[in-house]
């Protein structure tokens, strides 16, 4: 590799962009040349000045909600004389549905879905309004008291730094209109959500991974609660996630 | 009962756009502020853009959404506002109370005089990003401000992964020249 080509791909190299054999090419040639090696220290440490967050623009609220206002508005329903009659055909046809327990089964279905849709949004809502936690402490015995008196259910909160998931806090949430205690938690840059709802005589239940307008949700049963741990990290690494935190809670 | 079921299917899929797509407002609308000039401008290509997304939300094929967002912005800018897009962003000092951006989880925190410093420093660094040719200002932003990996980058900007990594480099040694000179002329002053 010559320096022509090294100092193009020192680049793809500190954003983590090649793969293994590209990547050790880069690194024998930076070890011979002090050229290129100094040029990778100049560029590392001058990457450290371009914070994203400080780059950013915030979006005035205006523009927000004009946006809004041009898409169509939620559950607007006109009550017109077409809608009643149709809302008439609509309940027969509910009744008929229901007189077959097809509704039950369906609307299960719909709920579970629901419940899914809002805890992906609560997760959305959390790192939008950049009001991530409420209490903020990489301590377990910060966070779990925090949480008393604000639901009835002590939620587990439990540390995985060793296991490589940082946590950052605490926060009430809601989810299902109901209150529900949002642990958070951080791999690399992903900020992982853990939502914790009492279900009281809920039956134990694995896990199941589900995905939602590309998040990744894990959610299962123990111990009476219900959880569901939401992130834009990759299937495999929520699962590791969540083994990890099911195996700490068991010891 | 088919216009019924057609109606309540876009309400579903207004909602379901909006949840995905507004949380990454401020994103798209950094991108906009950075390829346009002046923010009326990146207002109204930000609105464009979010109805051409809504309106050809049944294209989206899953996967992440902010390249696909990203993609349409610059697309929108570059139709209607072609030519202006090699403009130089120019920093309006009436216009920074609405930067109010503060990272998701707190650093460490600053002394006030550290705090001052590095507001005038990314002040600085928005500047000269701004000041950059607009083909090197739009792999800069995408990759460090928008955090896109080198193969969303492509496919934004549509040329191939080659195109993306030279332009990164050359535009990071631009912008790190600039940087220094910048830097020079704030201490000898």
């Amino acid at each position: 590799m010559n320096c022509e080509e090294a100092s193009v791909l020192l680049h793809a190299l500190i954003d983590g962009e090649l793969d293994a054999g590209h990547a050790r090419e880069v690194e024998a040639h930076i070890a011979i040349c002090p050229d290129c090696a100094a040029q990778l220290r100049e560029f590392l440490e001058f990457g450290k000045k371009l914070t994203p967050a400080a780059l950013r623009f915030a979006a005035p609220a205006s523009l927000r909600s004009r946006i809004e206002g041009k898409l169509p508005a939620p559950r607007a329903v006109v009550a017109n004389r077409r809608s009643v009659i149709k809302g008439f055909a609509l309940g027969a046809t509910m009744s008929a549905l229901a007189a077959s327990g097809v509704l039950v089964m369906v609307m299960r279905g719909d709920d579970e879905r629901r419940v899914l849709g809002e805890v992906v949004s609560a997760h959305l809502r959390s790192l939008q309004a950049q009001h991530l936690t409420d209490v903020q402490s990489s301590d377990q015995h910060t966070v779990k008291p925090w949480f008393n008196g604000r639901l009835d259910v002590a939620p587990p909160v439990i540390e995985l730094t060793a296991q490589g998931f940082t946590l950052l806090g605490g926060r009430l949430d809601y989810a299902d209109a109901k209150p529900v205690a949002a642990i958070v938690y951080r791999r690399r840059v992903h900020v992982i959500n853990l939502f914790c709802a009492p279900a009281p005589g809920s039956a134990k239940r694995a896990a199941r991974m589900q995905s939602l307008h590309g998040f990744n949700v894990r959610s299962w049963s123990e111990n009476g609660l219900d959880l569901w741990a939401v992130s834009d990290i990759n299937t495999e690494e929520l699962a590791e996630f969540g083994e990890k935190f099911e195996a700490a809670l068991r010891q | 009962m088919a216009g019924d079921a057609a109606e309540w299917n876009d309400q579903g899929k207004a909602e379901r756009f909006k949840a995905l797509a507004l949380p990454h407002l401020d994103e798209i609308y950094t991108l906009a502020r950075y390829l346009l000039r002046g923010t009326s401008d990146a207002d109204d290509a930000v609105q464009e853009c979010y109805l051409r997304a809504f309106r050809h939300f049944e294209t989206f094929r899953g996967g992440p959404i902010k390249p696909w967002l990203l993609a349409i912005l610059r697309n929108v800018c570059h139709a209607t506002y072609a030519g202006k897009t090699r403009l130089v962003y120019a920093a309006d000092p009436a216009e920074r109370d609405d930067v109010q951006v503060k990272p998701i989880w707190r650093e460490d925190s600053d002394t006030p005089e550290q705090a001052v410093l590095r507001r005038h420093e990314s002040e600085t660094m928005r500047r000269l990003i701004g000041e950059l040719p607009a083909e090197f200002r739009e792999v800069i932003v995408l990759r460090e401000i928008n955090d896109l990996s080198y193969r969303e980058i492509a496919a934004v900007i549509e040329a191939p992964i080659g195109t993306v990594m030279s332009r990164l480099a050359r535009a990071r040694k631009l912008l790190r020249e600039a940087w220094l000179a910048a830097e020079g002329e704030g201490k000898s002053s």
